[in-house]
């Protein structure tokens, strides 16, 4: 199994601290996205949204939560045969963690580098496999987790601060 | 600018009944048809041309808080896609000219 790790400047040491401590939610969501279900992709990413603008997080932060969910859960129906999400919800950030149920990735800092798809004529068709997912999801988060590995699930996590 | 006068000059047919369409306005555009390209770049006050028709893109404009999409070359979307958009607020445009002509047009009355 490989690993990844993204801190945005000035994140590493406190959602380190966050993430050793795994502290209580103040909510938590659960959702299920299943393989090619290009239909349902994006319901667990607007409840999110829709979940975090109740507590009042302003609209830049949810732009950027919507799409690296968004970007992460069309990954777990397109790449993926689907996958187990959980939100996590806090005062001051949200834990998003897709944990899809393989066949995993062959090299994660491949994946990272824009451009690069391993996507097939029906994900194209949809209008995605620009090889632009995963780093989207970079540049929309504050910190960002793969592990991964061939025949492995994909467990990626992603923190964002309010 | 106001949305409606754009409207008027591409000759569009407005699908969606979102309502105060006369007070839209769009301050910026954006052509694509991939949408993580799409989220990536395009976001609010925007219109989005795209000859994308699927229901991802109600779900990628509603998410990216893009509040226009243009269809070009006459592209008219399924009644489940214009009625989500409904539901989302999201307005939704065809004309029968292609991208290039679509985004050239906004941009010049955005620029004028």
């Amino acid at each position: 199994m490989a690993e990844y790790w993204y801190f945005k400047d000035g994140f590493e040491a406190k959602a380190r601290e966050f993430l050793a401590n795994a502290p209580e939610p103040d909510l938590n969501l659960e959702f299920t996205v299943g393989k090619r279900d290009f239909v349902n992709a994006g319901k667990a990413s607007a409840e999110i949204k829709l979940s975090l603008k109740r507590i009042g997080v302003e609209g830049a932060i949810l732009r950027t939560v919507a799409i690296s969910s968004y970007e992460a859960e069309i990954n777990c129906t397109a790449h993926a045969d689907g996958a187990d999400i959980l939100c996590n919800i806090y005062s001051n950030l949200v834990h998003v963690i897709f944990h899809d149920f393989g066949p995993g990735m062959k090299d994660i800092e491949q994946s990272m580098v824009p451009g690069f798809s391993t996507a097939d004529d029906m994900v194209r068709e949809m209008g995605f496999g620009a090889g632009l997912g995963l780093p989207n999801i970079k540049k929309n988060s504050d910190v960002m987790h793969i592990i991964s590995g061939e025949g492995e699930r994909t467990y990626l996590e992603i923190l964002t601060y309010f | 600018m106001k949305l409606v006068e754009y409207i008027k000059e591409i000759k569009g047919q407005v699908l969606t009944k979102v309502p105060h369409l006369e007070e839209v306005e769009v301050e910026n555009g954006y052509a694509s048809d991939l949408l993580s390209d799409v989220m990536g770049s395009a976001g609010e006050n925007m219109a989005w041309i795209t000859i994308m028709r699927h229901l991802n893109v109600v779900a990628v404009a509603s998410l990216a808080g893009i509040p226009i999409v243009v269809f070009s070359k006459g592209i008219i979307p399924d009644e489940v896609v214009i009625s989500k958009a409904n539901e989302e607020g999201i307005h939704m445009i065809s004309s029968s000219l292609d991208t290039f002509e679509l985004a050239g047009i906004l941009y010049k009355q955005i620029h004028s």
